[in-house]
């Protein structure tokens, strides 16, 4: 195949990526002075004190426990689609991202309703006369916004890679003798692998640097790097260390990934290095 | 490859399509508003249009930090502004303001003396005040039963988890300065560093720090007290009966929200002609009304029914404004103020 | 027993994905301006709406930007995935990780970047702008959802077409793309989502005049939602919803008249179907 089909996104790429990029560079490598602005590095300095870095630390927890509860979660539903236990495949698929065309401030309002001290669960729990739940206001709140509004992008990757799997392959896997166990583990699971990499990718990098659910759901105790950022930004003007944060960030994720493939060795198609 | 060709081609005529809507021009002169979202009785914005032959663009923004970037970044032009008190002094300090001709606006005759000349801009040569307002605790009466009179009540442990503050520096940071005697504008890293520790040992009696989705958790009953600005205080008490507004005895913050003309307006006589439209005694008093702030028009508020006219909470007396400091621009020492928020919320 | 078993799974799942969304259509009929309170039975959100200017331009807006950027970015997206597919080496790499910036990085920084760039360029800040920003961060999830398809395809199906006699470009229109059609259908459903629920990217990079949906909506927090909002949102969950039975139906219809498929529009409906996901 040709890689001229390349050509249209690489234009887009230069100029609606790599230049916006170079500023964020630019702020991110200089400090406001008088008469302008100078090189410097007194941005990333800042960004190196213990308070910073714990708020790094927790973006990095959380952003990974929600990933891995949407593959725990995401992984079986795409199953189940790509299965035939359904006629219309494609209502069921319309059907996981429907929800997300709500608004997004409406359905974590929403949220808020359900989880409160006086909210859905609790009025139905004491209905049962069972103890009332506190999760509002933790982390368990926060990582539980997360899944719900990242759930879709983890399912719909995984689906599309599943939905066209050789069936030779998985019936010749059985007629060698392998248990429903083993056609899952050495070759549903390996062959969906690229799906699930996508979707990794499309739920932990947004997970990341999301700010207004860890605002809403976490009532504002658990600053995370995106709420870092965006007041930064917005709140204190300084865009330059706001930017170098974002730098630190995207250098530190794209190098982790390089050293996993690193070590993993075999090119892969999706992976980064 | 033909059906794909049709289809760029569909694509294309949609983007052409919407860059003329865009750039079509009608004669009539246009006026460009930017305000808050629902902060305005828009029946007001039609009346005006027939009255004077314009056309109104009105659009909306959430908080005062989006206004001032969009602004600033010089990409956007608008007519008539709505910022607050702290954000017209910065605007104001970067030369981002036209000066604007009282003659010109000869309703501004009902706006109260008292609110006019405030220290954000002592002549009210940039701006008018449009909605104002303090700050103060919300309580709820089946939830708290002592008089609140105090902001020590935020820090009352018997309220432990009942309290909410503001996921606001400015607002928050100011709390703690006005208990512990301090100016709400200090720029004094000793007394930032008391402060807080203030709201540090605050912290564990703290429910959550909420913005704009507190008034709603407090009308539903989830927590006993919370700091809150008057005007969504109001709205919280006409939609529960149990709660109620204190303006502590230590002093609070007068807040306000100001029309201005940015620099680059196109269309600065209708800008005036817009605000001394606003300033009518019956449009001001609709606007109130809607709104349900409190309006700095004294015409339009003796037109208000008995009980809201005359409600301390929501007009404050002289001894009140005395007592009360407004909010400044800060410019670098507001990386202090985040700083010390940051290891706050931390903690 | 397996598919009853299977298919509560999902209703589980569709159960956690609807609450939210059951919860802020009963507030449309709320006779109370606050979520915290419930004030009785009303219509008259509904009623008040339909008067409503400002929600109305921004429903269009929302919409408009929606589809053609999804479409674009869709189109761009799915060449740009096939490219990197079939590159290697340090220069697929680097496609790749410039790829992922949109996604890594933080919404207010590609906001403001993409804001300054265009004030720079003295692209004048509207509709196009709006248009441009949106296909900009949707292209990385398009191309993230067709990649994988890609990686699943026979390599000797390209070349067997060619020898069959297509030109490069029938092979690629005939035998790629249906075969990758499920990755780019879900590339174009994500991109759609994306584009309608953003609000910070859409903020800084519009224009005077030209307002999403989103930005109505959060600007109108401070104030608190106008329950108008939550009336719009329950009409459009329940136009989709009948727009998806009445689809149904009809193709239920279609499949039992005639299974030949002599009509082109009904093997377009059959290609749909597929895309959509049938094994």
């Amino acid at each position: 195949m040709k890689r001229s089909t390349l050509f249209p996104y690489l234009i887009w790429m230069v100029l609606f990526i790599v230049v916006p990029m170079f500023l964020v560079l630019y702020y991110a490598f200089t400090v406001p002075t008088e008469s302008g602005a100078t090189w410097s590095l007194e941005n990333f300095a800042r960004f190196f004190e213990p308070i910073y870095l714990k708020v790094l630390w927790r973006s990095l927890r959380l952003a990974l426990f929600s990933t891995v509860i949407c593959l725990i979660i995401g992984y079986p539903a795409a199953m189940v689609m790509a299965g035939n236990a359904f006629e219309r495949k494609s209502v069921v698929l319309l059907l996981f991202v429907v929800p997300m065309w709500m608004n997004f401030l409406l359905r974590t309002y929403a949220w808020l309703t359900i989880l409160e001290r006086n909210g859905v669960i609790n009025v139905l729990l004491a209905n049962l006369n069972l103890p009332s739940l506190n999760i509002l206001y933790t982390e368990g709140a926060v990582v539980l916004g997360m899944v719900y509004n990242f759930l879709p992008f983890m399912v719909l990757p995984i689906y599309s890679v599943l939905s066209k799997i050789d069936r030779g392959v998985v019936e010749a896997a059985g007629d060698l003798g392998a248990n429903s166990l083993q056609v899952f583990a050495k070759v549903i699971f390996p062959l969906s692998l690229p799906g699930v990499v996508s979707g990794v990718t499309m739920v932990f990098m947004p997970a990341l640097t999301t700010f207004v659910i860890s605002r809403l759901l976490g009532g504002g105790q658990f600053t995370l790097i995106g709420n870092l950022i965006e007041q930064q930004f917005l709140v204190v003007g300084d865009w330059g260390f706001g930017s170098s944060i974002s730098v630190v960030m995207i250098v530190l994720i794209l190098l982790s990934m390089a050293i996993m493939s690193f070590f993993e060795g075999e090119e892969k198609d999706v992976a980064l290095w | 490859m033909a059906k794909k060709g049709r289809w760029m081609l569909c694509v294309l005529a949609l983007v052409v399509f919407s860059v003329l809507l865009t750039g079509c021009k009608q004669d009539k002169p246009t006026l460009y508003v930017y305000n808050w979202g629902d902060y305005i009785d828009e029946d007001i914005l039609e009346e005006f249009e027939k009255e004077f032959n314009m056309r109104v663009v009105y659009d909306t923004f959430s908080t005062n930090e989006d206004l001032y970037v969009k602004l600033k970044s010089g990409g956007s032009t608008y007519d008539v502004i709505f910022p607050s008190d702290y954000m017209l002094t910065r605007m104001l300090n970067e030369n981002m303001l036209e000066k604007i001709d009282l003659g010109k606006i000869p309703n501004h005759r009902h706006i109260d003396a008292s609110l006019m000349g405030t220290v954000y801009d002592p002549k009210n040569e940039y701006s008018l005040p449009y909605m104002w307002g303090t700050i103060g605790i919300l309580y709820n009466t089946t939830l708290v039963n002592q008089p609140i009179d105090s902001w020590d009540a935020l820090w009352d442990s018997r309220y432990a988890k009942e309290i909410l503050m503001l996921d606001s520096q400015r607002d928050s940071l100011a709390v703690a300065l006005i208990r512990l005697g301090y100016s709400i504008n200090t720029l004094d890293k000793q007394e930032l560093a008391e402060a807080g520790q203030l709201l540090k040992e605050q912290k564990p009696l703290v429910l959550a720090y909420v913005v704009d989705e507190g008034k709603d958790k407090m009308v539903s009953g989830e927590a006993a007290l919370a700091l809150t600005w008057s005007g969504e205080a109001m709205y919280a008490i006409s939609e529960n009966e149990d709660l109620a507004y204190a303006i502590p005895k230590e002093g609070t913050n007068v807040w306000f929200d100001v029309m201005a003309v940015p620099k680059g307006a196109q269309n600065l006589e209708g800008a005036l002609q817009f605000m001394d439209f606003l300033n009518r005694p019956e449009i001001a008093l609709r606007n109130a009304e809607y709104i349900g702030y409190a309006t700095p028009n004294l015409a339009a508020r003796e037109m208000l029914p008995d009980e809201i006219r005359n409600d301390p909470q929501a007009y404050p007396g002289q001894a009140v404004l005395e007592n009360a400091e407004f909010f400044v621009h800060l410019g670098d020492t507001l990386k202090d103020y985040d700083r010390i928020w940051t290891e706050v919320k931390a903690h | 027993m397996v598919r009853f078993l299977k298919r509560s799974y999902i209703y589980l799942v569709f159960a956690f994905l609807y609450m939210p969304i059951a919860v802020l259509m009963v507030y449309s009929f709320n006779d109370s301006r606050s979520r915290g309170m419930w004030g009785g039975f009303t219509l008259r959100w509904y009623v008040e709406l339909f008067q409503d200017r400002t929600i109305m331009s921004s429903l269009y807006s929302t919409l408009f930007i929606g589809v053609t950027s999804a479409v674009i970015a869709t189109i761009i997206g799915t060449l740009a995935a096939i490219g990197i597919h079939n590159s290697r080496g340090i220069q697929k790499k680097l496609i790749m990780n410039v790829t992922y910036l949109p996604v890594l990085n933080p919404e207010i920084v590609t906001a403001i970047s993409l804001m300054i760039l265009f004030v720079f360029t003295k692209v004048r800040l509207g509709y196009l702008t709006l248009l441009l920003s949106h296909i900009t961060f949707n292209i990385p999830y398009v191309i993230l959802s067709v990649l994988p398809k890609l990686r699943q395809l026979n390599k000797h199906l390209y070349e067997a077409a060619l020898d069959l006699g297509c030109t490069p470009a029938g092979a690629l229109w005939k035998v790629i793309i249906p075969e990758i059609m499920p990755g780019i259908i879900t590339g174009l459903l994500l991109a759609f989502t994306l584009s309608i629920d953003d609000f910070v990217i859409s903020f800084f990079t519009t224009g005077s005049g030209v307002s999403t949906l989103s930005i109505t909506i959060y600007s109108m927090a401070r104030r608190g939602i106008n329950p108008k909002i939550n009336a719009l949102s329950t009409i459009m969950f329940t136009f989709v919803l009948l727009l998806l039975i009445i689809v149904n139906i009809r193709q239920a219809r279609e499949q039992r008249k005639g299974r030949n498929g002599k009509n082109g529009q009904k093997r377009q409906m059959d290609a749909l179907r597929t895309g959509f996901g049938g094994v």
